[in-house]
């Protein structure tokens, strides 16, 4: 997993609560047995109309935020099913972050293993940066060591995360390595409980 | 102290602990699927790891595999993710029922046919319907496939421990109500992320008098409340649904099992970090009219109106998904005409849920503008329905029996809702082309559904004539 600390770009405005999953990586693209190639279809259902064009009022077809590496959205971002195709799709996408102010379980799990940074941030501070990031467009850098999300004009916030989670993103570290460590302690377990 | 059933499962199964970190928790069966494993079998091969415990796996095929035609799989790629998990299995030494098993089904009902579901185990996999396996009183979650690597290899998974909520179902349900329409009463009386970070027990009278079907139903869609679990604490019934299954403890083992089991319950005076409350009797059956679960009323309300909400962010949420489904606010519920009707899902394709539609169903005519599929749950559940005679019903009134699978719940295989259309549903989630691109998804209870076939609209299933079959 590549590590991820500091990350600067415009942020992408999707104004919208309860992003499911199922939107983020539509289930006719889950047959591959890969975990790459998912980028092209992210929000697919959003972006190409029915008849094959782009949907050019949907914010992620916008020229603007082309090289866009950070996703703001609302409320309970990746509800819905397990499929950890979705961090993979916005990975592979372009985008290193995800801001919201707050994530389904499965979801948020997924992303750290795959080294795709989720922000809490509050409601009212996550309505702010929509209403800058809609306005015009707006740079925001992120530093996941210091725990921060800088906007262009120089406005901070700070953001609260797993103390465990965040030193596996700034290492990039494999979770099942380091699980390996305690081997003898999963076999005493077994040991116990057979 | 009084402990919560959630608290003593995790205590049990805690394998390493320490200050600032989650805890490393064993895991005592593991399911898999074709659609989520792919990739996580890959990474094995590729770092040269085996898996620890194959006789703690136990995978099928159900997300993809068609429900008519067997065992002819027309799109490649499909096919492809079918041949990669019997070639998996094979390799890793995992027990597979496959397309021509005759245990095959959707993971989450043959688990617990099969007895592999025990009350105390912690269960995860690859999908987020797992919480259907709480219903015997086992923690069980859905998990990505990173996870699913991590417990092929380790048979444990790194877990934050959750808090605790109580949702107690007060009372008894009314004539013609399910645990459908319980379910999805609580997702839209306390919305669709109240569960995020906590595991669920569900208490009451009304969960004490439900079957274990019942209960999976209602455990199964813990996830639609954004819980990472939910269960429910082990009795009587519990206890009679597990004896004499295949991979349950006989004879005097089955005994011991037994007290460990009903120990498992939730003490008295244990407390929970949150506790909420709903009344059965006021529950009536339900229907979705919305782009999310949440977004459901009674069968005698409306679809609402933009000046029912307060909230700028709701108002337009409300907007958004009308567009996408087609409705006008204020339109009552019962004018809502359907195009399609679904009786089949983790949710609602046991035997019990086949009964409860047939009911409705006998002696009746599936609507001319109606499409209507039956797909159970598992060949067992097919079997047991056509012993039954169940096949009959559905077939003489038009509708199709199918083979089992996931099916139209998610339109992975060849079974589609064509966009602009609508579906009655007996599945979980009504997001945007849930059941096909465009598609318009509307869950119920599987008499609801039935009722639904036979009138080609939203009918309350209690005007309907029961018939017992």
């Amino acid at each position: 997993m590549k590590p991820i600390n500091e990350v600067q770009s415009v942020m992408t405005p999707l104004d919208r609560k309860n992003v499911d999953t199922d939107q983020i990586i539509s289930k006719e693209f889950l047959k591959r047995i890969e975990r790459t190639g998912f980028g092209k279809y992210l929000f697919y259902h959003w972006r190409i109309n029915a008849d094959g064009t782009e949907n050019k009022d949907f914010v992620l077809n916008d020229e603007r935020f082309k090289d866009s590496k950070i996703l703001v959205a609302q409320e309970n971002f990746g509800c819905g099913s397990s499929r950890e195709h979705a961090p993979w799709a916005i990975l592979d996408y372009g985008f290193q972050v995800v801001i919201a102010p707050s994530f389904a379980d499965i979801f948020h799990n997924n992303c750290f293993k795959n080294g795709l940074l989720p922000v809490r941030l509050e409601v009212d501070e996550i309505e702010e940066l929509l209403a800058k990031g809609k306005a015009a467009p707006y740079s925001l850098e992120i530093n996941l060591e210091q725990q921060t999300v800088t906007g262009d004009d120089g406005k901070t916030y700070s953001f609260e995360i797993d103390p465990y989670y965040k030193q596996m993103l700034l290492n990039g570290w494999d979770e099942i390595s380091l699980t390996f460590q305690y081997e003898a302690q999963i076999a005493e377990y077994e040991k116990q409980h057979a | 102290m009084a402990k919560t059933i959630i608290g003593k499962i995790w205590e049990r199964h805690i394998v390493y602990e320490e200050q600032g970190k989650p805890d490393l928790l064993y895991i005592d069966l593991h399911l898999l699927h074709e659609v989520t494993s792919p990739q996580a079998f890959e990474g094995l091969r590729l770092a040269g790891r085996k898996v620890r415990r194959p006789d703690l796996c136990f995978a099928t095929m159900d997300h993809n595999v068609p429900t008519r035609n067997l065992p002819v799989i027309n799109d490649p790629i499909a096919k492809k993710q079918i041949t990669t998990l019997e070639k998996n299995c094979a390799e890793f030494g995992i027990p597979l029922a496959d397309m021509e098993h005759p245990d095959q089904g959707i993971v989450h009902i043959i688990g617990p046919e099969l007895g592999l579901t025990q009350p105390g185990k912690t269960i995860v996999c690859g999908d987020s319907h797992t919480s259907t396996h709480g219903a015997f009183g086992a923690i069980a979650f859905g998990i990505g496939t990173s996870e699913v690597e991590h417990v092929l290899s380790t048979q444990t998974l790194w877990q934050s421990k959750p808090k605790t909520m109580e949702i107690r179902i007060t009372g008894e349900l009314g004539f013609g109500v399910t645990a459908k329409d319980v379910i999805l009463a609580i997702i839209a009386k306390f919305g669709i992320d109240v569960g995020t970070g906590h595991i669920v027990e569900y208490t009451g009278e009304a969960i004490r008098s439900m079957t274990m079907e019942e209960r999976m139903t209602i455990c199964n869609m813990s996830i639609e409340a954004g819980a990472k679990a939910g269960l429910i604490s082990p009795d009587e019934t519990t206890i009679d649904y597990l004896r004499g299954r295949r991979n349950v403890p006989e004879g005097a083992a089955f005994e011991e099992a037994t007290e460990k089991w009903l120990a498992l319950a939730t003490d008295e005076g244990a407390v929970y970090d949150t506790v909420l409350e709903i009344d059965a009797e006021k529950i009536e059956p339900f229907v979705t009219w919305g782009t999310n679960p949440s977004m459901g009323s009674g069968i005698s309300d409306t679809v609402p109106k933009v000046s029912d909400f307060e909230n700028e962010s709701d108002k337009e949420a409300l907007k958004k998904a009308l567009t996408y489904m087609g409705l006008e606010q204020g339109t009552p519920l019962s004018s809502i005409e359907i195009q399609h009707v679904f009786i089949g899902s983790c949710t609602n394709a046991r035997l019990s849920d086949l009964r409860n539609a047939a009911e409705v169903t006998a002696g009746q005519k599936v609507h001319p503008n109606v499409t209507a599929i039956v797909v159970p749950g598992s060949r067992t559940v097919k079997r047991q329905a056509e012993e039954e005679g169940l096949d009959k019903v559905f077939l003489e009134a038009g509708f199709e029996w199918r083979e089992s699978g996931c099916s139209m719940c998610l339109a992975m295989n060849d079974d589609v809702v064509p966009a602009g259309e609508r579906c009655a549903s007996t599945s979980n989630r009504n997001f945007e082309g849930r059941q096909g691109a465009g598609s318009r998804t509307h869950l119920m209870s599987p008499a609801m559904a039935a009722a639904a076939a036979i009138t080609g609209r939203f009918t309350d299933v209690r005007t309907m004539k029961f018939a017992h079959v």
